[in-house]
Protein backbone atom coordinates (compact mmCIF):
# COMPACT_ATOMS: atom_id res chain seq x y z
CA UNK A 1 0.00 0.00 0.00
CA UNK A 2 1.51 3.17 -0.66
CA UNK A 3 2.18 6.02 1.24
CA UNK A 4 -0.92 8.24 0.14
CA UNK A 5 -4.01 6.75 -0.39
CA UNK A 6 -6.02 7.98 -2.64
CA UNK A 7 -9.48 7.01 -0.29
CA UNK A 8 -7.99 9.47 2.31
CA UNK A 9 -6.61 12.60 0.76
CA UNK A 10 -9.75 14.51 3.08
CA UNK A 11 -12.36 15.80 1.24
CA UNK A 12 -12.51 19.06 -0.92
CA UNK A 13 -13.87 22.65 0.33
CA UNK A 14 -17.14 22.74 -1.23
CA UNK A 15 -17.13 25.90 -3.21
CA UNK A 16 -20.04 28.19 -3.21
CA UNK A 17 -22.37 26.83 -5.97
CA UNK A 18 -21.51 29.42 -8.92
CA UNK A 19 -24.86 29.24 -10.55
CA UNK A 20 -28.47 29.20 -9.00
CA UNK A 21 -30.36 26.33 -9.50
CA UNK A 22 -31.46 25.26 -12.89
CA UNK A 23 -29.01 27.81 -14.48
CA UNK A 24 -26.47 26.71 -17.18
CA UNK A 25 -23.15 28.85 -17.47
CA UNK A 26 -23.21 30.63 -21.00
CA UNK A 27 -19.83 32.76 -22.42
CA UNK A 28 -22.30 35.20 -24.85
CA UNK A 29 -24.90 37.59 -24.42
CA UNK A 30 -28.06 36.38 -25.62
CA UNK A 31 -30.19 39.35 -26.50
CA UNK A 32 -33.86 38.69 -25.12
CA UNK A 33 -36.57 41.50 -26.12
CA UNK A 34 -40.29 41.38 -25.46
CA UNK A 35 -40.69 44.46 -28.60
CA UNK A 36 -38.56 46.56 -30.99
CA UNK A 37 -35.73 48.26 -29.96
CA UNK A 38 -36.73 52.20 -29.20
CA UNK A 39 -34.18 54.65 -29.99
CA UNK A 40 -33.60 56.98 -27.47
CA UNK A 41 -30.92 60.00 -28.43
CA UNK A 42 -29.18 60.85 -25.36
CA UNK A 43 -29.89 64.76 -25.51
CA UNK A 44 -33.48 63.75 -25.07
CA UNK A 45 -33.24 61.10 -22.54
CA UNK A 46 -33.86 61.30 -18.87
CA UNK A 47 -34.08 59.18 -15.63
CA UNK A 48 -37.36 59.65 -13.40
CA UNK A 49 -38.32 59.21 -9.96
CA UNK A 50 -41.84 60.07 -9.28
CA UNK A 51 -43.72 60.18 -5.62
CA UNK A 52 -46.53 58.28 -4.19
CA UNK A 53 -47.31 62.43 -3.80
CA UNK A 54 -46.38 62.67 -6.90
CA UNK A 55 -43.36 64.65 -6.45
CA UNK A 56 -40.96 64.07 -9.55
CA UNK A 57 -36.63 64.36 -9.56
CA UNK A 58 -35.56 64.30 -13.31
CA UNK A 59 -32.02 63.42 -14.16
CA UNK A 60 -30.73 64.40 -18.20
CA UNK A 61 -27.65 61.94 -19.34
CA UNK A 62 -25.44 65.18 -18.73
CA UNK A 63 -26.44 64.93 -15.11
CA UNK A 64 -26.43 61.55 -14.39
CA UNK A 65 -22.91 60.69 -15.69
CA UNK A 66 -22.00 64.00 -13.49
CA UNK A 67 -22.89 61.45 -10.17
CA UNK A 68 -20.66 59.43 -8.27
CA UNK A 69 -20.04 56.52 -10.86
CA UNK A 70 -19.70 52.41 -9.49
CA UNK A 71 -17.99 50.07 -11.38
CA UNK A 72 -19.68 46.53 -10.29
CA UNK A 73 -18.50 43.23 -11.51
CA UNK A 74 -21.66 41.01 -11.41
CA UNK A 75 -23.13 37.88 -12.34
CA UNK A 76 -26.21 37.82 -14.12
CA UNK A 77 -29.20 35.17 -14.38
CA UNK A 78 -32.34 35.16 -16.58
CA UNK A 79 -35.04 33.15 -16.38
CA UNK A 80 -34.65 31.68 -19.93
CA UNK A 81 -31.93 29.48 -17.35
CA UNK A 82 -28.82 31.11 -19.21
CA UNK A 83 -26.41 32.71 -16.37
CA UNK A 84 -23.29 34.75 -17.40
CA UNK A 85 -20.52 35.83 -14.44
CA UNK A 86 -17.97 38.09 -13.96
CA UNK A 87 -19.78 41.69 -16.05
CA UNK A 88 -18.40 44.40 -15.67
CA UNK A 89 -20.47 47.81 -15.79
CA UNK A 90 -20.64 51.06 -14.52
CA UNK A 91 -23.56 52.97 -13.94
CA UNK A 92 -25.29 55.14 -10.55
CA UNK A 93 -26.52 53.16 -7.69
CA UNK A 94 -30.31 53.88 -6.79
CA UNK A 95 -28.55 54.64 -3.47
CA UNK A 96 -27.14 57.91 -5.10
CA UNK A 97 -30.32 58.51 -7.08
CA UNK A 98 -32.87 57.93 -3.79
CA UNK A 99 -30.63 59.81 -1.62
CA UNK A 100 -33.02 62.60 -0.04
CA UNK A 101 -36.23 61.81 -1.70
CA UNK A 102 -39.07 61.12 0.51
CA UNK A 103 -41.17 58.57 0.52
CA UNK A 104 -43.42 56.37 2.81
CA UNK A 105 -43.48 53.84 -0.65
CA UNK A 106 -41.98 50.47 -0.23
CA UNK A 107 -42.54 49.31 -3.74
CA UNK A 108 -41.27 50.28 -7.09
CA UNK A 109 -42.49 50.25 -10.80
CA UNK A 110 -39.78 50.41 -12.87
CA UNK A 111 -40.36 51.52 -16.29
CA UNK A 112 -38.82 52.01 -19.33
CA UNK A 113 -38.81 54.06 -23.20
CA UNK A 114 -41.05 51.54 -25.04
CA UNK A 115 -43.43 50.72 -22.41
CA UNK A 116 -41.99 47.68 -20.40
CA UNK A 117 -42.55 47.84 -16.67
CA UNK A 118 -40.94 45.39 -13.73
CA UNK A 119 -41.84 45.82 -10.04
CA UNK A 120 -39.59 45.24 -7.39
CA UNK A 121 -39.68 46.28 -3.43
CA UNK A 122 -38.37 49.33 -2.56
CA UNK A 123 -35.55 48.24 -0.79
CA UNK A 124 -34.00 46.01 -3.24
CA UNK A 125 -32.77 49.20 -4.71
CA UNK A 126 -31.05 50.23 -1.86
CA UNK A 127 -27.91 48.79 -0.26
CA UNK A 128 -25.79 48.75 -3.23
CA UNK A 129 -27.56 46.41 -5.33
CA UNK A 130 -29.01 48.24 -7.98
CA UNK A 131 -27.83 50.41 -10.54
CA UNK A 132 -28.61 52.46 -13.45
CA UNK A 133 -26.12 51.29 -15.44
CA UNK A 134 -24.46 53.08 -18.73
CA UNK A 135 -21.92 51.07 -19.52
CA UNK A 136 -20.88 47.62 -20.56
CA UNK A 137 -16.97 46.01 -20.07
CA UNK A 138 -15.74 49.34 -20.72
CA UNK A 139 -18.00 50.12 -23.40
CA UNK A 140 -21.37 52.33 -24.17
CA UNK A 141 -23.93 49.54 -23.45
CA UNK A 142 -25.02 48.50 -26.59
CA UNK A 143 -28.94 49.17 -27.43
CA UNK A 144 -30.00 45.64 -28.21
CA UNK A 145 -28.54 45.04 -24.03
CA UNK A 146 -30.62 48.17 -22.87
CA UNK A 147 -28.27 51.36 -23.77
CA UNK A 148 -28.27 54.14 -23.24
CA UNK A 149 -28.93 52.81 -19.75
CA UNK A 150 -30.81 50.18 -18.20
CA UNK A 151 -31.57 49.07 -14.62
CA UNK A 152 -29.27 46.28 -13.27
CA UNK A 153 -30.51 44.39 -10.22
CA UNK A 154 -28.55 41.49 -10.51
CA UNK A 155 -29.39 39.59 -7.50
CA UNK A 156 -32.86 39.14 -8.96
CA UNK A 157 -33.73 36.97 -12.14
CA UNK A 158 -32.49 39.47 -14.98
CA UNK A 159 -36.33 40.54 -16.03
CA UNK A 160 -36.10 42.88 -13.49
CA UNK A 161 -33.20 44.19 -14.56
CA UNK A 162 -35.55 46.49 -17.44
CA UNK A 163 -33.71 47.82 -20.36
CA UNK A 164 -34.07 50.89 -21.79
CA UNK A 165 -34.72 52.65 -18.12
CA UNK A 166 -36.81 55.37 -18.13
CA UNK A 167 -38.05 55.72 -14.33
CA UNK A 168 -39.18 54.87 -11.39
CA UNK A 169 -42.37 54.88 -10.27
CA UNK A 170 -42.54 54.61 -6.14
CA UNK A 171 -45.56 53.28 -4.29
CA UNK A 172 -47.39 52.16 -1.47
CA UNK A 173 -49.00 49.18 -3.09
CA UNK A 174 -47.38 46.71 -5.12
CA UNK A 175 -48.03 46.78 -8.56
CA UNK A 176 -47.00 43.96 -10.96
CA UNK A 177 -45.13 44.97 -14.39
CA UNK A 178 -45.10 43.74 -17.83
CA UNK A 179 -43.53 39.77 -17.04
CA UNK A 180 -45.34 39.85 -13.50
CA UNK A 181 -48.97 40.18 -14.63
CA UNK A 182 -48.42 37.18 -17.61
CA UNK A 183 -47.52 34.58 -15.14
CA UNK A 184 -44.10 35.18 -14.08
CA UNK A 185 -42.97 35.78 -10.34
CA UNK A 186 -43.52 38.81 -8.14
CA UNK A 187 -40.14 38.68 -7.30
CA UNK A 188 -37.75 36.59 -9.15
CA UNK A 189 -35.02 35.25 -6.55
CA UNK A 190 -32.77 33.16 -8.72
CA UNK A 191 -31.58 31.40 -6.09
CA UNK A 192 -34.96 30.45 -4.55
CA UNK A 193 -35.83 29.28 -8.39
CA UNK A 194 -38.33 31.76 -8.04
CA UNK A 195 -39.65 31.63 -11.89
CA UNK A 196 -43.25 31.57 -11.76
CA UNK A 197 -46.29 32.63 -9.32
CA UNK A 198 -46.48 30.02 -7.25
CA UNK A 199 -42.47 28.87 -7.28
CA UNK B 1 -27.49 48.10 -34.06
CA UNK B 2 -29.60 45.17 -33.85
CA UNK B 3 -32.70 45.48 -34.42
CA UNK B 4 -34.47 42.63 -32.50
CA UNK B 5 -36.20 40.27 -35.04
CA UNK B 6 -39.75 39.25 -34.84
CA UNK B 7 -42.06 36.63 -36.11
CA UNK B 8 -45.52 36.68 -37.69
CA UNK B 9 -48.58 35.36 -36.11
CA UNK B 10 -48.49 32.20 -37.87
CA UNK B 11 -46.11 30.67 -35.31
CA UNK B 12 -48.55 31.01 -32.40
CA UNK B 13 -50.69 28.25 -34.29
CA UNK B 14 -48.59 25.88 -32.37
CA UNK B 15 -48.48 27.40 -28.99
CA UNK B 16 -52.14 28.43 -29.14
CA UNK B 17 -53.20 25.51 -30.05
CA UNK B 18 -52.09 23.55 -26.44
CA UNK B 19 -54.56 25.59 -25.07
CA UNK B 20 -57.79 26.09 -27.48
CA UNK B 21 -59.42 23.74 -29.18
CA UNK B 22 -59.88 26.45 -32.41
CA UNK B 23 -57.25 27.72 -34.85
CA UNK B 24 -56.86 30.78 -33.49
CA UNK B 25 -54.02 31.76 -35.98
CA UNK B 26 -57.20 32.19 -38.18
CA UNK B 27 -58.82 34.49 -36.16
CA UNK B 28 -59.02 38.18 -36.59
CA UNK B 29 -58.22 40.33 -33.50
CA UNK B 30 -58.70 44.19 -32.73
CA UNK B 31 -55.93 46.02 -30.92
CA UNK B 32 -57.28 47.65 -27.90
CA UNK B 33 -54.82 50.34 -28.19
CA UNK B 34 -55.13 51.94 -32.11
CA UNK B 35 -58.19 49.75 -32.66
CA UNK B 36 -56.94 48.23 -36.36
CA UNK B 37 -58.34 44.81 -37.08
CA UNK B 38 -56.36 42.34 -38.68
CA UNK B 39 -55.68 38.42 -38.89
CA UNK B 40 -53.66 36.94 -35.89
CA UNK B 41 -51.28 35.75 -38.15
CA UNK B 42 -49.99 39.37 -39.34
CA UNK B 43 -49.06 39.84 -35.59
CA UNK B 44 -44.99 40.21 -34.66
CA UNK B 45 -44.19 38.37 -32.53
CA UNK B 46 -40.96 38.44 -30.58
CA UNK B 47 -40.09 35.34 -29.18
CA UNK B 48 -36.77 36.15 -27.82
CA UNK B 49 -38.25 36.49 -24.22
CA UNK B 50 -39.30 35.43 -21.45
CA UNK B 51 -42.60 34.54 -23.26
CA UNK B 52 -44.43 35.33 -26.68
CA UNK B 53 -45.30 39.10 -27.59
CA UNK B 54 -47.60 39.73 -30.08
CA UNK B 55 -47.88 42.79 -31.28
CA UNK B 56 -49.98 45.33 -33.27
CA UNK B 57 -48.45 45.65 -37.22
CA UNK B 58 -49.72 48.74 -36.98
CA UNK B 59 -48.96 50.46 -33.81
CA UNK B 60 -46.65 47.85 -32.33
CA UNK B 61 -48.77 48.12 -28.84
CA UNK B 62 -49.06 44.71 -27.41
CA UNK B 63 -52.19 42.89 -28.31
CA UNK B 64 -50.81 38.98 -26.76
CA UNK B 65 -48.60 37.49 -24.20
CA UNK B 66 -48.56 33.88 -23.86
CA UNK B 67 -46.01 32.48 -21.17
CA UNK B 68 -45.34 28.80 -20.48
CA UNK B 69 -44.46 27.18 -17.69
CA UNK B 70 -43.81 23.42 -17.31
CA UNK B 71 -47.02 22.78 -15.76
CA UNK B 72 -48.90 25.89 -16.71
CA UNK B 73 -49.61 28.47 -19.30
CA UNK B 74 -50.54 32.24 -18.85
CA UNK B 75 -52.25 34.26 -21.83
CA UNK B 76 -52.91 37.78 -21.41
CA UNK B 77 -55.19 39.44 -24.24
CA UNK B 78 -56.08 42.44 -23.07
CA UNK B 79 -54.22 44.39 -25.69
CA UNK B 80 -57.29 42.78 -27.87
CA UNK B 81 -60.92 43.94 -27.91
CA UNK B 82 -62.41 41.44 -29.34
CA UNK B 83 -61.35 37.82 -31.68
CA UNK B 84 -63.12 36.85 -34.53
CA UNK B 85 -62.90 33.35 -35.11
CA UNK B 86 -64.53 31.52 -38.47
CA UNK B 87 -67.01 28.47 -37.52
CA UNK B 88 -67.73 25.53 -39.53
CA UNK B 89 -71.25 26.92 -41.10
CA UNK B 90 -72.65 23.15 -39.50
CA UNK B 91 -71.76 23.63 -36.48
CA UNK B 92 -75.06 23.26 -34.52
CA UNK B 93 -76.07 26.76 -33.15
CA UNK B 94 -79.50 28.41 -31.30
CA UNK B 95 -81.36 30.25 -33.49
CA UNK B 96 -83.11 33.40 -32.57
CA UNK B 97 -85.91 33.16 -30.12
Amino acid sequence: MGIVSPGFQGRPRTAEPALPPGQYLTEDWPVLSAGPTPKVPLDTWEFVVSTETGAEFRWSWSELMGLPQDTPTLDIHCVTRWSKLGTNWQGVSLDTLLEGIDTQARYALAHSYGGYTTNLPLDDLRGGRAWVAHTYEGGPLPAEHGGPARLLVPHLYFWKSAKWVRGIRLLVDDQPGFWETAGYHDYGDPWREQRYQGD
Amino acid sequence: MTEMSYLDGNMLDGPLREIFAVDLSTATGRCAHCGTAGPMAGLHVFSHAPGLVGRCPVCEQVMLRLVRAPDRAWLDLRGATVLELPMPLDQPHPGPL
